[in-house]
């Protein structure tokens, strides 16, 4: 899950660490009182769940309080398009005002879960403002890490390394260290699985701050995390794939006309790539889980049959947990409720798979019925090019 | 042979009494493995299908000499349970539980360093000899004995490439899920080197999904330590970046992690890729130079 600048930096604050004194407006107005609180100059930064919004118009500096309500004026409301958005951009509610200092130099500083070691590895390097993948394919050299043992957590020897690594000057390393040990509080707490200091600005007042702040969440600690579950952005998500959340059911949405419905994330995959490679384009991932049960799938059919794209429909499943009567059951009760618009082909295996097939031939449907997943994909291939 | 669990394999069951784990119980007792109890903290006394309930897992050790354990505790509790068994000193820990937090994980993997017990999964379906013993949720029927190893990231996906296998009428040694999170105990290269030392596995498949890079350093594996044959799939060929497809492993972030690489890294070491699931039977009886009808 991702979180706003301001809500990772609000977090971050309660860690100890240091970020500009900012609030949030909603309207240019507030823009304007906050800029006359804090004295000017600010900066002013649409909150969207994205990044590079500097390239896209979306943060820009207000050497007074009338200023800063004329840029708050010009981004909240508009449409922002940055490399991370796609073209069609996300729409701004609102924006964060910081006071701006002078800085003197712009580092980078991230962590993540890394999966060669399984441990957290802290990264930092002295091309801040850069994206970090770049500057690992150019010059990976000038990314510094230190992989935490978790029974120990960050130690400070090790934010020295970076913090001296950095060529952090002396009298500031002490910050900086509070700063990192800070952070990996933090990440740790929330169950985070990224957080990213980029830049992490030394200012010319001898500050260490986090000039921006992106965290990503761990979906399976939310649970255990209820302050970072209110952080959540509805605005900021597909309607359908928050829709899908609310009943378990991990659903994506894709640009093609063939709707899926699978057991298992892998099969789910695969299917996709079937469809492909059968000449068709599926319009979404939907895993309906181990063990789903009758109103999860009528739900997940609904939610395939909502996207206006789907021409055809392809339930694949291969019953472990799940039992392939429960999918049949769960597909004629949402057949029943939902009516059937478009063709629907069902190809089941495994536990259960005779009862499957009984219900469904019991029910007098006019399901299109498959022996593989080749045979499937070719069939509600065949079907979304008739329904075109 | 086979790998790491066979007919003697002594089973304990922790979360027994939830409804999952009831259930499966008396999938794995009906498919013949040996299941010696279960653990429920504060249902010691109880049975379920016969079998002793204890409350700790030191205790179940003491009573049946179990030397393998699965897990089916909620995900709040589950690393809480994977400790429990390596403490207990359980040689093979399988855990089902989808949803364990990362963290979790991490300090698990931390704990269970320099000790004696093979973790498989989380997130996975667990492991099979066919004939002698399945620990874990996949549907035994569609397995039958035979030569061919496999491993995967994804449940469905292995029984799907098992029942390919079953059709041509070749058979499985040992099947394991390692399981679709990010940090899991036992990685392909575990199971391939298992599959190689193995005298019954002939050759191996291999399925792999987008995300991280595990399938890279299995084909380096392949390259530099295998003889026997391996044939490879790679799910997520058209999956988008940036977002997680369902495992919480399987999502490609910084442009690192696509099928395209895998499929590439596959390729380079040697392995015969199946362009499609439906492909996996096949490629594996062509690289074996078998007759298909």
């Amino acid at each position: 899950m991702n979180i706003h600048e301001y809500q990772a930096k609000a977090i971050l604050a309660k860690y100890g660490v240091a970020v500009p004194k900012g609030k949030v407006a909603d309207t240019p107005l507030d823009a304007e009182v906050i800029a006359m609180e804090f004295g000017t100059p600010v900066v002013v930064k649409a909150q969207i769940h994205a990044g590079g919004r500097g390239k896209g118009g979306g943060i820009k500096l207000a050497k007074t309080p009338a200023e800063a309500k004329a840029c708050a004026k010009q981004i909240i409301g508009m449409t922002l398009v940055t490399p991370q958005t796609g073209p069609q951009g996300k729409r701004v509610k609102r924006v964060l005002v910081e006071q701006a200092g002078a800085i003197q130099r712009e580092l980078y500083l991230g962590m993540v879960i890394d999966r060669a070691t399984s441990r957290i590895v802290m990264m930092a390097s002295t091309e801040g403002g850069m994206e970090i993948e770049t500057v690992a394919a150019n010059t990976p050299e000038k990314i510094l890490k230190e992989y935490v043992d978790p029974a120990l957590g960050l130690m400070p020897y090790q934010a020295r390394n970076l913090a001296f690594g950095l060529s952090i000057p002396t009298p500031l390393s002490g910050k900086a260290v509070r700063f990192m040990t800070g952070l990996y509080k933090a990440f740790v707490d929330t169950d985070c699985s990224l957080a990213e200091i980029n830049p992490l600005v030394l200012t010319e007042d001898g500050e260490v701050l986090a000039l921006d702040a992106k965290m990503n969440f761990d979906s399976n600690g939310l649970f255990r995390n209820k302050e970072i579950q209110e952080y959540r952005d509805f605005d900021e998500e597909d309607p359908t794939e928050t829709e899908a959340s609310k009943y378990d059911l991990s659903y994506i949405r894709l640009d093609g006309n063939i709707g899926c419905m699978v057991n298992g994330a892998g099969l789910a995959m695969a299917t996709m790539d079937m469809i492909k490679t059968c000449g068709g384009s599926p319009a979404n991932f939907l895993d309906v889980g181990g063990g789903a049960n009758t109103e999860q799938v009528t739900n997940a059919f609904r939610l395939i049959v909502s996207d206006a794209n789907v021409k055809a429909i392809l339930v694949n499943i291969f019953g472990g947990i799940m039992r392939c009567d429960v999918i049949a059951e769960g597909v004629v009760a949402a057949v029943k409720t939902l009516g059937l618009k478009v063709p629907l082909v069902v190809r089941q295996e495994g536990t259960n798979v005779e009862k499957g097939k009984e219900i469904l031939s019991a029910s007098n449907l006019d399901i299109i019925t498959a022996t593989d997943m080749k045979d499937a994909a070719e069939k509600v291939v065949a079907a979304a090019a008739r329904a075109n | 042979m086979s790998i790491w669990v066979n007919k003697d394999t002594k089973v304990l069951v922790q979360g027994i009494t939830g409804a999952v784990g009831a259930f499966h119980t008396k999938q794995m007792l009906e498919y013949g493995t040996k299941i010696v109890g279960g653990v429920t903290p504060g249902k010691a006394g109880t049975r379920i299908e016969g079998l002793p309930v204890f409350h700790t897992v030191l205790d179940a050790v003491k009573a049946t000499g179990a030397n393998a354990s699965v897990v089916y505790v909620p995900h709040a509790f589950a690393a809480d349970a994977i400790c429990e068994a390596t403490d207990a000193g359980i040689g093979l820990v399988v855990c089902i539980t989808e949803g364990i937090p990362i963290l979790d994980m991490v300090k698990v993997k931390r704990y269970m360093a320099g000790k004696n017990t093979r973790l498989i999964g989380p997130n996975c379906p667990g492991i099979i000899t066919p004939g002698e013993c399945k620990i874990g949720i996949m549907p035994g029927y569609i397995h039958k004995p035979g030569a061919i190893g496999i491993v995967s990231r994804s449940g469905t996906l292995t029984y799907e490439a098992v029942h390919q296998v079953t059709a041509l009428g070749m058979g499985q040694s040992t099947c394991v899920g390692i399981g679709g999170d990010p940090v899991n105990g036992t990685n392909f290269i575990d199971v391939l080197s298992a599959f190689q030392e193995d005298p019954q596995t002939e050759a191996v498949i291999l399925i792999g999904e987008i995300g991280g890079t595990a399938e890279e350093e299995a084909a380096v594996f392949v390259k530099s330590k295998m003889t026997k044959p391996v044939v490879g799939f790679v799910a997520g060929q058209t999956a988008p970046k940036g977002k997680r497809m369902g495992h919480a492993g399987a999502i490609i972030s910084g442009g690192k992690g696509t099928a395209a690489d895998k499929i590439g890294a596959f390729k380079e070491a040697g392995i015969s890729v199946a362009g499609t699931p439906a492909d996996l039977g096949i490629t594996l009886a062509q690289r074996l130079g078998r007759k298909v009808h």
